[in-house]
């Protein structure tokens, strides 16, 4: 396997171990410069612990796009519909201030303000730089950042760091024109539309210069990268690769969504997306190389709230308009409850210290280190707790407990991406798809279950755990898998499911 | 002469950052190009702003009322492809 010659490569924040989360922590941000830390910790995109208590929100004053990705369809105004480039009301920068104020008076954890769309930040700028300008006036508690295709971004870098904008997220999907004539079919650029290769290639300088010139100023860049089979998947290794050698603190390799309905290239050509299996697998190689961001919800250009939550509705211009919002108070009370959330992360911290020798299975598993990982899937509403019914959840955390800790993998989301009416795709029992969409993990640990699915779930050979309702997730996941270990469990195989980590 | 836009406009304001002469103004049910202010870019650029980076197949016609962008051009489906899907959609 290629794992191997990845990790074959020195990596000074791998050190001997095979991906960066490795060991006792479960925070893939863990070993980074605490001046990074202290940007991104309560950054719910930059932070997977972050993102169980803090909330974002996005604000959709960006309509127009300078190029054309083949997983997107500028047709972007859709109530059912959650994925990225897509909205329900396009904002003024005036109501994009307004709202970006109600919500984060009404949602106190809402800690940032991102624009990402629903076309591309930076070729809307005067739109985009209004928005900033006076939110870094009017809201100053509240962190700003933009993601962007690259393509103006070089240009717009000097007045990006005037604006106090400590995070931006790049998509990069490639470095190879060849493969970017695949993805990109044209770019806008000095005053012409460029089609194919020679389009792509001054895409990817653009992305690569706008990159470099971000790290020289110390203004953190995630790159984001989606992940098309037979396209780009064996590329993105060396997108991983590259950009990390250039600065970047994060790579979030998202799955392609194509679906015709949505009328995007991919979607009408029958372009597949990947399986949670081989999007794990290069998540996993691209770790051996850089911090990975796992768990990314693909956001609409217009969702608030936590991650995998949208709390859109609450918050439309109308509703708004009805709003009476004394934004010094909220601040006050923000600051109250941030501290808090500080707190209670500070206590998890040290008891996670504390808690460290008890992650690695002791007993007569010690002397015996070759049980197998397991995957179990979580259902959680936030902070870090096992607090949902099976039934209740419309995601599932996925973490992998071994002898080398508790690590957290990804999510897993058991709704269509389309929930809309009856016309919006095919309907399938909401029950089997949840099952279905938790192959390969052994255990789910929820609050309450019902007795249907708890049947169900068996059969398909996953053991559901109510036993750990109210408890702190890594804790509950590495002691079901102590117990695992103490009742022989792990003598035996998997079993029918495949095995899904080395 | 004038370009014009038609009832397929998605409203994504990517024309009217880009015109040289500001003819490009916003309305409902989409934006319009004011046919005493048009250039077609002439003396600007050498092609038409509006339609070098609008997104839209068939949404930007010329003097001559055919479409600059026509089916195909921007988004790489082919149009049968495009018909097919949309008609199997429709029939579920």
């Amino acid at each position: 396997m290629e794992l191997t010659v990845l990790n074959d490569t020195p990596s000074e924040s791998a050190g001997g171990c095979s991906t960066s989360s490795c060991g006792s922590s479960n925070d893939q941000l863990s070993h980074l410069p605490d001046e990074i830390k202290q940007k991104v910790h309560n950054h719910p995109c930059y932070s997977e612990e972050a993102h169980h208590y803090f909330a974002r929100m996005h604000v959709a004053v960006a309509p127009a796009c300078n190029i054309q990705c083949h997983y997107c369809n500028r047709k972007y105004d859709c109530a059912n519909e959650s994925r990225p480039g897509v909205v329900s009301e396009l904002l003024t920068p005036d109501q994009a201030v307004k709202k970006t104020k109600a919500v984060a008076a009404n949602i106190p954890q809402m800690t940032v303000l991102g624009i990402a769309g629903p076309g591309d930040p930076l070729a809307n700028l005067d739109r985009t730089f209004e928005t900033f300008r006076r939110l870094s006036e009017e809201a100053p508690d509240i962190k700003l950042c933009v993601s962007t295709n690259g393509l103006a971004l070089p240009a717009a870098v000097e007045e990006l760091s005037k604006h106090n904008i400590d995070h931006v997220t790049i998509t990069i999907n490639c470095v190879d024109p060849e493969i970017g004539a695949q993805i990109y079919p044209w770019i806008y650029w000095n005053n012409r539309r460029i089609h194919g290769k020679k389009g792509a290639q001054i895409l990817i300088e653009q992305q690569q210069k706008g990159l470099e010139m971000l790290v020289a100023k110390g203004i953190l860049v995630k790159v984001n990268s989606v992940m098309i089979p037979g396209v780009n998947d064996q590329h993105l290794k060396e997108v991983s690769r590259i950009v990390k050698q250039k600065g970047a603190f994060l790579h979030n390799v998202m799955p392609l969504i194509a679906e015709a309905e949505h009328g995007t290239f991919y979607g009408v050509m029958g372009q597949r997306g990947p399986s949670n299996e081989e999007l794990m697998e290069l998540q996993d190689e691209c770790s051996g190389d850089m911090n990975m961001m796992r768990h990314c919800r693909q956001c609409r250009a217009d969702a608030v709230g936590l991650l995998g939550e949208d709390r859109g509705d609450e918050f439309t211009m109308d509703k708004i308009e009805q709003m009476d919002i004394d934004y010094e108070a909220a601040m006050v009370k923000r600051a109250v409850i941030h501290q808090g959330i500080a707190e209670e992360l500070a206590e998890k911290e040290k008891k996670r210290a504390a808690l460290a020798a008890v992650k690695v299975p002791s007993g007569p598993a010690a002397e015996n280190k070759h049980f197998r990982p397991v995957l179990m899937a979580v259902a959680t509403s936030g902070g870090g707790m096992i607090n949902q019914h099976f039934g209740h959840a419309t995601e599932f955390l996925i973490y992998e407990a071994s002898s080398n800790g508790v690590r957290f993998i990804s999510h897993r989301k058991v709704d269509q991406y389309c929930i809309g009416n009856d016309t919006c795709g095919e309907k399938e029992s909401a029950l089997s798809g949840s099952i279905r969409a938790l192959a390969g993990c052994e255990v789910v640990l929820c609050s309450k279950i019902g007795f249907e699915p708890w049947g169900l779930l068996e059969e398909a050979g996953i053991q559901p755990n109510g036993e750990h309702a109210m408890e702190p997730i890594e804790e509950a996941v590495m002691s079901v898998y102590e117990e695992m270990i103490a009742t022989g469990r792990l003598d035996q195989s998997k079993g029918e499911s495949s095995q899904m980590s080395a | 002469m004038s370009l014009s836009i038609i009832e397929s406009c998605v409203n994504c304001w990517a024309c009217y950052d880009v015109c040289p002469s500001e003819a490009i103004y916003e309305a409902a049910p989409h934006f319009l190009i004011d046919a005493k202010k048009c250039t077609e870019c002439e003396g600007d650029y050498a092609d038409p702003q509006c339609a070098s980076i609008c997104p839209i197949e068939g949404a930007i016609l010329d003097a001559a009322g055919e479409s600059i962008n026509p089916p195909g051009s921007l988004t790489g489906i082919p149009p049968e492809m495009m018909e097919k899907a949309m008609a199997e959609i429709q029939a579920r």
